[in-house]
């Protein structure tokens, strides 16, 4: 497939290896922000290819794994309605609520449906207006214009039966969050690329100044990340601290002007709790004034629920970076992607599952005492 | 299809076009049921009596038994549909066993109101399917259950087979060195159901490979290769065969990503919709454990389609793992999929 | 987070001014993707997608870029050490 093989090309894929392992001469600890970073570094083994000196932390960029819990009960709540078509991203299906999920649901006879697009969302509500279709629209910014879109045509279009469960998160005041905690331990970033794409990355040149760490705006494929920790490592040596591009084959410093501006109108920017890491301020989406018809929260009145985490689950403290899946009591034993205590063992995107599916031999021969350093992964 | 039907509708549309409780119930409509749809399609010797059980004439050799149950959704889609699969399915576990495949027994559970001409289309695929593969359909059972309580049709089949060969195939006689054989590109039942069904729409020019394997199998063994394990590719895909494989014979897997065909339409819808390929359903394809030595000989009976993907390690003191080298000369570990693949944005 | 992946436009449809649908290819097969946000893409161009919107155009250039540094980096890597392992031959 064009402009995806080639950046899978092994022969290039390990010059860059070489002059990263030359290039760094003391360790330095990067952290990559987005989920699907994380799923091509464990897939294709990418942190084996790195030297040991470089550690690879995996940071909150799974938004299914950051869905607070409150919402995911809400989800449960309104799926469970029999007026209800419940439609959702496949990743959101298997993440535990309180009591259930939303397969549950399903499997007990919920009208649940995966859909690709929010924009299938709004033609399921335009196919049955005797029902109330509801979208769970979730994920970072990347996703937001999308569910801008569906939201902006049902009011266009005036389609009464839809309405959408709004969870989105923003990244830089996450990566904020993580640069300002007292256990930081990250000394510079990949930022994500796509959510890049749409934003820009003019929203990282403050954080890069203020707490002087090198941010690099990274793809998603192979040699994309090795190009983007080379950038990295290179800042470092060099004790610099700015914002580069490397995935500028999609990324412009101004991101995606029209998205931003549709996004503008429909989202509102809201405090938004991160499931294990608490309420960060002005980190999320909500409906504007002008949209708050089409809140399905407000819509269905299951806006006061509240919920309990898990206690052995730790997955704040592997959303941040500050232990490692392997260092948790329950990984592998007790919480598996079969039986998960927390969301970054369900989706496929959380670093415990992805630690999970491809690496789990090493967690098993290693003892459980393993320290966060070591090498690269 | 739907011509076909108009000029050989067994029931009248306008009496009974749906299936109905009374269907079920062991009387006269259970009578006219199949008599008029089972019994047309499957026509043999065997069927024909309607008893309890069919007589069947004693078989030269081992024999191989097997059944499954079919309940995939959608009923009907490009290159099959479930009465596609409950046949092949069945006859290839037999083929994995070395076996020819001689008969089956088909079970019907009917979900009240499904429209007759639906039943009808699924049984005449199980006839052609019956027919390709060299089976005969022998026996059978049909129950209906209320409005609501099934997904239109559910279909178990159990086969018989013989098996004419001296080898023992199964995972017991896997060995180190052993080469790993494929024979075809992966994933494409999976894309082909899944692009059916709502909200996961594309054009997509990819049927499923649903197909009787009976024959590749005899193939191999008339040709003389020295088989040791066969597993069919089915839900969970090459991942799981390969992990369930190497946890029975204990023994280490090593396979090459790159070796692995995969067609663009797959790997197109799989990118995007965030499945791995490796765990994606198949219908009809196999792996083929075969001694080193043999493997040319393996893949040219196999055809253009077939690949060596890999091979059999010497058993180690770490648990057996199938590893993968990717295209980047690392490696990973295969795991299960824990339950159904779902499409992802993350 | 954010799967989204290059694909070739097909065809533009012209009656739609809202979503600004497009066939969009990626490897064998086509789907249905909003050109919303990118209106000045067009047939024959790439586009990033994700959920079933291009969220970019992908810049041809650009996309050389990697293996141009990749170049680079390797003839650097002669200079400073000519028997260098590790590096295998452009191309």
């Amino acid at each position: 497939m064009k402009y995806l093989d080639e950046y899978r090309d092994a022969a290039t894929a390990r010059k860059l290896a070489t002059a990263i392992a030359h290039a760094t001469t003391r360790p330095w600890t990067i952290m990559e922000v987005c989920g699907g970073q994380t799923h091509a570094i464990v897939r294709f083994g990418i942190d084996t290819l790195l030297p040991p000196e470089i550690t690879l932390l995996h940071g909150p960029g799974c938004p299914v794994c950051v869905t607070p819990l409150e919402v995911l009960d809400q989800a449960v709540a309104i799926a469970s309605r029999p007026d209800v078509i419940f439609c959702s991203f496949g990743d959101m299906l298997r993440v535990p609520g309180s009591e259930h999920d939303l397969f549950q649901v399903k499997s007990n006879g919920g009208d649940v449906r995966i859909v690709y697009s929010p924009i299938d969302a709004l033609q399921i509500a335009r196919e049955n207006p005797r029902k109330e279709v509801v979208f769970l629209a979730v994920g970072f910014e990347t996703t937001a214009p999308a569910n801008a879109m569906a939201v902006h045509r049902a009011k266009e279009e005036g389609i009464p039966n839809f309405s959408v469960l709004v969870s989105h998160v923003l990244v830089p005041p996450a990566m904020e969050a993580i640069l300002s905690s007292r256990k930081n331990r990250v000394q510079g970033f990949l930022a994500a690329g796509h959510v890049c794409t749409v934003m820009g990355y003019t929203e990282y040149e403050p954080l890069a100044r203020k707490y002087r760490v090198p941010i690099v705006v990274t793809g998603f494929e192979p040699l994309d990340i090795l190009q983007g920790v080379h950038m990295c490592v290179l800042q470092l040596e060099e004790g610099r601290a700015e914002v580069e591009n490397q995935y500028a084959r999609s990324v412009r410093r101004e991101g995606n002007v029209p998205a931003r501006a549709l996004l503008s109108e429909v989202f509102t920017v809201v405090p938004r709790k991160w499931r294990g890491i608490g309420e960060i301020p002005e980190s999320g989406l909500g409906l504007a004034p002008a949209y708050a018809a089409f809140d399905a929260a407000r819509r269905f009145r299951v806006e006061d629920h509240t919920a309990q985490e898990n206690p052995e689950c730790i997955s704040g403290l592997v959303l941040q970076g500050v232990r490692k899946p392997q260092e948790c009591p329950a990984f592998g034993t007790k919480c598996t992607p079969l039986h998960p205590l927390g969301a970054t063992m369900v989706s496929a995107e959380g670093a415990c599952a992805a630690y999970y599916k491809y690496r789990r031999h090493e967690v098993m021969a290693t003892p459980r005492s393993a320290s966060a350093e070591g090498s690269g992964g | 299809m739907i011509d076909e039907f108009a000029l050989q509708c067994p029931i009248p549309l306008d009496d009974n076009p749906t299936v109905q409780m009374g269907h079920g119930g062991g009387g006269r409509m259970t009578r006219e049921l199949i008599e008029r749809v089972f019994v047309p399609v499957f026509a043999n010797e065997a069927l024909a009596p309607l008893h309890d059980g069919a007589i069947l004439p004693p078989a030269r050799g081992r024999l191989a038994f097997t059944t499954d149950t079919f309940v995939v959704r959608p009923l009907f889609f490009r290159g099959g549909d479930v009465g596609t699969l409950a046949v092949n399915g069945t006859v290839n576990d037999l083929a994995m066993c070395g076996a020819r495949p001689l008969y089956l027994s088909a079970g019907f559970i009917l979900e009240e109101g499904l429209p007759i001409k639906d039943l009808w289309r699924v049984v005449l695929s199980m006839g052609a399917a019956a027919k390709a593969a060299g089976v005969r359909v022998v026996t059978g059972d049909t129950k209906v259950v209320d409005r609501g309580h099934g997904d239109g049709i559910y279909i178990n089949t159990a086969g018989v087979g013989v098996i004419e060969t001296d080898l023992t195939i199964g995972p017991g006689s896997i060995r180190p060195g052993d080469a790993i054989v494929l024979n075809g590109d992966i994933g494409r039942h999976g894309i082909a159901v899944m692009a059916e069904r709502e909200g996961l729409q594309f054009e997509s020019e990819i049927s499923s490979d649903c197909a009787p394997l009976a024959g590749p199998v005899q193939d191999l063994l008339r040709a003389g290769v020295e088989v040791h394990c066969l597993r069919d590719l089915t839900r969970g895909g090459l991942t799981s065969a390969l992990v369930e494989l190497g946890e029975s014979a204990a023994l280490p897997f090593r396979i090459r990503e790159d070796a692995v065909p995969v067609r663009d339409e797959v790997r197109g819808a799989c990118e995007i919709l965030g499945l791995e390929p490796f765990s994606v359903a198949n219908e009809g394809r196999f792996v083929a454990f075969v001694p080193s030595g043999q493997v040319e000989l393996a893949r040219a009976t196999l055809g253009g389609e077939g690949a060596v993907i890999g091979s059999v390690e010497p058993r180690g003191t770490d648990p057996p793992f199938v590893r993968v080298e990717t295209p980047l000369g690392t490696t990973r570990i295969l795991d299960l999929p824990s339950g159904e693949q779902l499409p992802r944005i993350c | 987070m954010c799967l989204a992946i290059p694909g070739r436009v097909e065809s533009i449809d012209p009656s739609d001014t809202n979503l600004r649908m497009a066939r969009v290819r990626f490897g064998g097969i086509v789907k249905q993707v909003s050109l919303a946000y990118t209106p000045e893409a067009q047939v024959g161009d790439y586009v990033i997608v994700h959920v079933g919107f291009a969220i970019s155009r992908l810049d041809e250039k650009e996309a050389q870029q990697v293996f141009e540094y990749a170049r680079q980096i390797g003839e650097l890597e002669q200079l400073r050490d000519p028997s260098s392992a590790g590096s295998a031959p452009v191309g």
